[in-house]
């Protein structure tokens, strides 16, 4: 980068305005008996929160510290592998 | 001297600079008076002479978007557009300009509607001036050319690094055919360093543009260091101009030119193709009325050349400056300008603002003379100018 400018630049870090898994309203809640490991959940996550585990008898694990509960990964679901549940 | 006479439009001079400039990516959007130039491009794509990516879109907006992606992954990139294209493209040439990506886009100026109208005025481009592109504006085809070249330079040099505007008269340069000097490949090959910018989006090297700033006097440091750039770039200008000079033979000054000033007491400025015009103008006013006219070419509005202006006019008599364009009840943007930078050296000599040729009106040599010749005398006579800001609609 260079060093005459002033420019409008940042690097990507985890956290960076804290934990926003506090704003769920919604929790997924995964079944790994319907999973098809498609993948599609984590493709379509827009915050990343969903990692991919191979060979693991849980296909996906959720960060729940950052999943905002959008729902997103639920309603790609084709086997329904994903369900949303009110947070307590 | 490696050159080779061809006879050229302005459009034609300007895809011809950009093939030589080894542009990668080309995007545009077809608009009169502007399509030719990206006709010809992509006619050199589709012939093999020019390795380029062309991408299609569907509107000017777009085509800025996918120029500056290019651009942002270390691309050297071009668009072309006019008038209300530009004008569309607005947003854009902001990002752009703020994420300090080094871009070149050629405007032919063209009137902006209503009504509709094809023809040449300068309020398409000068709706760009506070965006932070660089914007020169040339006077005919051989100049278009040249500027096109070194505005890679100019651009892409770290001192600057923000993106500038070659602009040519609608019809009056665009489809114009002039002889033009081609350069060799070889000889703009040595003049154009390998493509320079201040970062490159890489895949796997995660980093983000224009995110909002933690602290609000981070976002006013970046708008001030355009400023500055805007600043350092006169003399990347002048240097530009040299080393062009020294490899083809041309030189054109830096931000300016100063024709028959070296005992000029009274003066007229002007940008762009009617600058020719000017200069019919004062070899008139000098030749057969014996008037000491100096002419000042603007060649570069962004940045603007301040100190050129000051020097000129301090112990001038008077100064007519022909505006192609207007912001209504302020005048023409160059008159505000040069009355500008006067009032910060405290000089005091009378300027008039000409406001001609809007909506491709036509202004000739004579009615330049003829609007000059009234200034002088009310300057010579009074000192001053009862009226600052005239409409002149030329003619008898």
């Amino acid at each position: 980068m260079s060093d005459e400018s002033v420019l409008p630049l940042a690097r990507p870090m985890i956290g960076v305005s804290g934990k926003t898994g506090s704003w769920r309203l919604q929790r997924p809640l995964y079944d790994s008996s319907k999973c098809i490991k498609c993948r599609l959940c984590w493709l379509y996550c827009p915050d990343s929160t969903i990692d991919i585990n191979e060979g693991s008898a849980d296909f996906i694990t959720i960060n729940y510290d950052y999943c905002k509960g959008c729902g997103i990964c639920s309603n790609v679901c084709p086997t329904k592998a994903i369900t949303m549940a009110p947070e307590g | 001297m490696g050159v080779a006479l061809k006879t050229l439009t302005g459009n034609y001079a300007v895809a011809t600079a950009v093939k030589l400039a080894r542009v990668n990516v080309i995007s545009a959007y077809p608009i009169t008076p502007q399509t030719t130039i990206v006709e010809k491009l992509a006619e050199m794509v589709e012939l093999g002479e020019l390795k380029a990516d062309m991408i299609r879109v569907e509107s000017e907006h777009s085509a800025l978007a996918a120029v500056y992606g290019a651009a942002s992954g270390g691309a050297r990139a071009f668009t072309a557009t006019s008038s209300h294209g530009l004008l569309y493209m607005h947003e854009m040439l902001w990002w752009v300009a703020g994420s300090r990506i080094p871009v070149v886009m050629a405007v032919v100026t063209r009137t902006i509607g209503p009504p509709w109208n094809i023809w040449t005025d300068h309020s398409d481009v000068m709706d760009q001036r506070d965006t932070g592109w660089l914007i020169t504006f040339t006077e005919n085809n051989q100049e278009t050319l040249d500027e096109t070249i070194k505005l890679f330079r100019i651009t892409e040099d770290e001192r600057v690094f923000l993106p500038g505007i070659v602009t040519l008269d609608a019809f009056i340069l665009s489809h114009t055919t002039e002889p033009v000097d081609v350069p060799d490949q070889s000889l703009v090959d040595a003049f154009l360093p390998p493509r320079k910018q201040p970062y490159v989006f890489r895949a796997g090297e995660p980093i983000i543009m224009g995110n909002i700033p933690r602290d609000l006097k981070w976002n006013m440091m970046m708008r001030e260091d355009i400023d500055k750039a805007m600043e350092r770039a006169k003399k990347v200008i002048e240097e530009a101009d040299l080393l062009w000079g020294k490899l083809v033979g041309r030189r054109y000054g830096g931000l300016t030119e100063c024709y028959r000033c070296e005992d000029a007491k009274h003066f007229i400025i002007g940008v762009g193709a009617w600058v020719g015009d000017m200069r019919e103008a004062v070899d008139y006013l000098r030749e057969k009325l014996g008037l000491r006219v100096g002419l000042i070419k603007i060649r570069y509005f962004r940045p603007f050349p301040r100190e050129d202006i000051i020097k000129w006019l301090n112990n001038a008599m008077s100064a007519v400056v022909f505006d192609r364009s207007v912001s209504p009840s302020a005048g023409g943007p160059i008159f505000v300008e040069v009355l500008a930078s006067l009032a910060s050296a405290g000089v005091r000599t009378p300027v008039r603002g000409v406001i001609a040729g809007l909506a491709g009106v036509d202004v000739t040599p004579e009615d330049i003379a003829n609007a000059v010749l009234t200034s002088v005398s009310e300057a010579e006579e009074l000192g001053t100018f009862k009226q600052s800001v005239l409409w002149f609609y030329g003619g008898e």
